[in-house]
């Protein structure tokens, strides 16, 4: 493993700026989870350390050296994509095995099969081995791809949505697993996505990708308490954060143009300003409950067994809420 | 608008029992969801209530009139498909006033009804755009409105959030019960999405091998499964059970695990075998005075809060959900305790909860 590092990288696509000067600096180990919406920059980042893309400006560099102009097989990275592609006239084991068949890396058959073997146990998929890959589950494929990834020991994992395909029971599984998986082989990872779940969980690191640009990196717990832009506060977080005017409420910070609002940041029932009741959401685990005050509609959570019903008012007040300026960046 | 009552509605299909026997009623105005994993008999269930599918026995009545063997035009419904089918070389206006027209209503009504109906959902400005340049939303939006314009007597929907991305379709079941609310038709809804019966629905019909296994209000449902199967069904993540060999006798107030007293509701009937004590994640505490031990195998930060496997001497591991800001490490041993009152025992053998008191009285077993 290594570590790997992005220096003022920049890549357009004729008029679109897809990258716009990204300086990142992936550690060894580290598990780097690149969160945004579609077109923030995620995938051709990936692309541009795997050489699969040349940036416009700026250097790619892996252990210290610079890699820019060299082509993907050079470089030592392992991706895995959203769509998993094995050999479905292989078995299990003999996807898991091409990679290291490699007339370069010349790997003698008993290496190649104790590290099939090991790798299959650590993804608890040994028993389907012998297996054709078509006869698998699509957890079980996507654990085939993640494994032929795996067996190699490249300088840094490169994964582009590879859970996404998946259902919700299975992608919640495989998130633990992957995570144990690369803590377990102090794998570096960069891994993107655009589900706020996977970043939080998994990432040591979640770096936020706005327009091209890095404008936040740290870990979840700094990205999720610590936003510097109302826009990165909107990535992290479910229900999502609020966002009203700052002269709403008593107490902004001079400079203060809108007011973030988790919903640990509404106190209810304590003073403060009357909000309608618009409606309820019981969802189990938590019910959100929906407010209007003076216009503005704000979700917070309430009490599961909570006895208010719409219309019904509650007085309610910021505590520790974020502010921001009138651009959207934070300033207290 | 109209109350649906179904009595011991069956459906074969060539031998395969399609839905059993369903007999369940949706109150006059009422938002309402049939729940399930694929196969289970819910679009079937939904399809005799609109006539695209005659039972096989069993009875439907739509405002006390028995329909069951007519066909769906003599109904008085409105259908909307998770694939909504729209007019492609009709604009917006057209489209929304076409089952008007087809109905020979005069022009100048037309007019006003379709003014109405854009208004209430919001599309007054696209109304002259052709629906091929629409989005997702403005397209399922436009195929809501040709449902609503002609006042059905109810709307039977069918997954139509399906084929929308996970944020969109937070928003769009949002806007779907606001519409709900502001019209107050009876609505019956088919859904494989937990979360989307919960968030809108006022009442759930949970369904699964074309069995009704559990109907009530979301919170019943959720704090009070009546089997194992919806248990495990609805809650993300779902119940946990865990799994433990007792005999415990009619008014039991407690259960045994490892030498720890746990509480629970008292028992109105006697169990003995194979049993699973169920519990919800976020009703498991972290206690270190309880001799009950869990192992953490996995932190996964959530934001408000976060999310704790840990591995226990009962089964499967375990989920707690607890507050964000408790500092636990991976590895770390914990000793765990339940809230009694929200604690189930569940009869292995029978797959059912055994019946307990203080329990929701609307959670029947269907």
């Amino acid at each position: 493993m290594a570590e790997v590092e992005m220096r003022n990288v920049s890549k357009s696509f004729g008029q679109i700026c897809a990258v716009d000067d990204v300086s990142m600096k992936i550690a060894d180990g580290d598990f780097v989870v690149l969160l945004g919406p579609t077109g923030a920059g995620k995938t051709t980042s990936l692309r541009l350390i795997s050489g699969l893309e040349r940036p416009d400006e700026g250097g790619i560099f892996i252990d210290g050296m610079e890699v820019t102009d060299e082509i993907p097989a050079a470089r030592d990275v392992a991706m895995v994509f959203q769509q998993y592609s094995l050999y479905p006239h292989m078995t299990v084991r003999e996807n898991l095995s091409f990679p290291l068949r490699s007339p370069l890396l010349k790997m003698p058959q008993g290496a190649i099969d104790k590290k099939i073997n090991d790798i299959a146990e650590i993804l608890q998929i040994s028993h389907k081995l012998d297996n054709r890959t078509t006869a698998l589950s699509g957890g079980e494929m996507q654990r085939v791809s993640i494994g032929r990834a795996l067996v190699r020991d490249p300088a840094i994992y490169l994964m582009d949505e590879p859970l996404s395909s998946l259902d919700a029971k299975l992608r919640a599984d495989l998130r633990i697993e992957l995570k144990r998986i690369q803590s377990q082989i102090g794998a570096t990872l960069l891994y993107v996505t655009h589900d706020q779940i996977e970043a939080m969980t998994m990432a040591s690191r979640i770096g936020v990708l706005e327009a091209g640009r890095l404008v936040q990196l740290g870990s979840p717990r700094q990205i999720y308490q610590n936003p510097v832009s109302l826009y990165v506060g909107q990535r992290l977080g479910l229900p999502r954060i609020n966002a009203v005017p700052a002269n709403l409420f008593a107490g902004a910070p001079k400079g203060a143009a809108v007011i973030g609002l988790r919903p640990e940041h509404i106190e209810q029932g304590k003073g403060g300003k009357e909000a309608r009741v618009l409606r309820l959401e019981h969802l189990g685990d938590q019910t959100q409950l929906h407010l209007e005050i003076e216009g503005h509609k704000l979700v917070t959570l309430t009490d599961t067994h909570s006895k208010l019903k719409p219309n019904d008012t509650v007085l309610i007040q910021p505590r520790n809420p974020l502010y921001f300026d009138t651009s959207g960046m934070r300033i207290y | 608008m109209a109350e649906i009552n179904i009595q011991n509605l069956r459906k074969e299909f060539d031998g395969f029992v399609a839905v059993e026997s369903s007999s369940f009623t949706v109150a006059d105005g009422e938002f309402f969801m049939l729940l399930g994993p694929s196969g289970c008999g819910k679009t079937t269930t939904l399809r005799m209530i609109a006539g695209l599918e005659l039972p096989t026995s069993g009875a439907i009545m739509i405002d006390g009139e028995e329909v069951g063997q007519k066909p769906a035009s003599q109904r008085d419904i409105a259908f909307v498909f998770q694939m909504f089918a729209l007019y492609p070389h009709m604009n917006v206006r057209k489209n929304i006033s076409y089952p008007l027209v087809s109905q020979g209503m005069r022009r100048a009504d037309i007019r006003n009804k379709v003014s109405e109906v854009a208004r209430i959902l919001g599309i007054e400005d696209i109304l002259d755009r052709p629906v091929s340049g629409l989005s997702g939303g403005d397209r399922q939006r436009v195929a809501l409105g040709r449902a609503i314009v002609r006042d059905p007597k109810c709307f039977l929907m069918d997954e139509p959030l399906g084929a929308l991305d996970a944020e969109f379709r937070e928003h769009m079941a949002g806007e779907l019960r606001n519409l709900h609310d502001r019209m107050e038709a009876t609505t019956v809804y088919v859904t494989h999405d937990q979360r989307e019966a919960m968030q809108m629905g006022d009442r759930i019909v949970v369904m699964n091998h074309g069995v009704i296994e559990q109907f009530g209000t979301p919170q019943e449902i959720y704090d009070f499964p009546a089997t194992m199967f919806v248990a495990e069904f609805i809650g993300s993540p779902p119940m946990n059970l865990l799994h433990l060999e007792d005999n415990l006798p009619k008014g039991a107030d407690s259960v045994t695990l490892n030498g720890e007293t746990f509480g629970i509701r008292p028992l109105r009937e006697a169990a003995s075998g194979p049993l699973a004590l169920g519990i919800r994640p976020e009703h498991v505490q972290i206690d270190d005075h309880s001799n009950y031990r869990g192992r953490v195998l996995s932190v996964e930060y959530l934001g408000t809060t976060q999310i704790l496997t840990l591995a226990v001497p009962h089964g499967d591991p375990i989920k707690a959900r607890i507050a964000a800001d408790v500092s636990i490490s991976e590895g770390a041993t914990l000793g765990l305790r339940f809230r009694d009152d929200m604690v189930t025992i569940f009869d292995r053998n029978l797959g059912r909860a055994l019946i307990s008191a203080q329990q929701g009285k609307a959670s029947g077993h269907g």
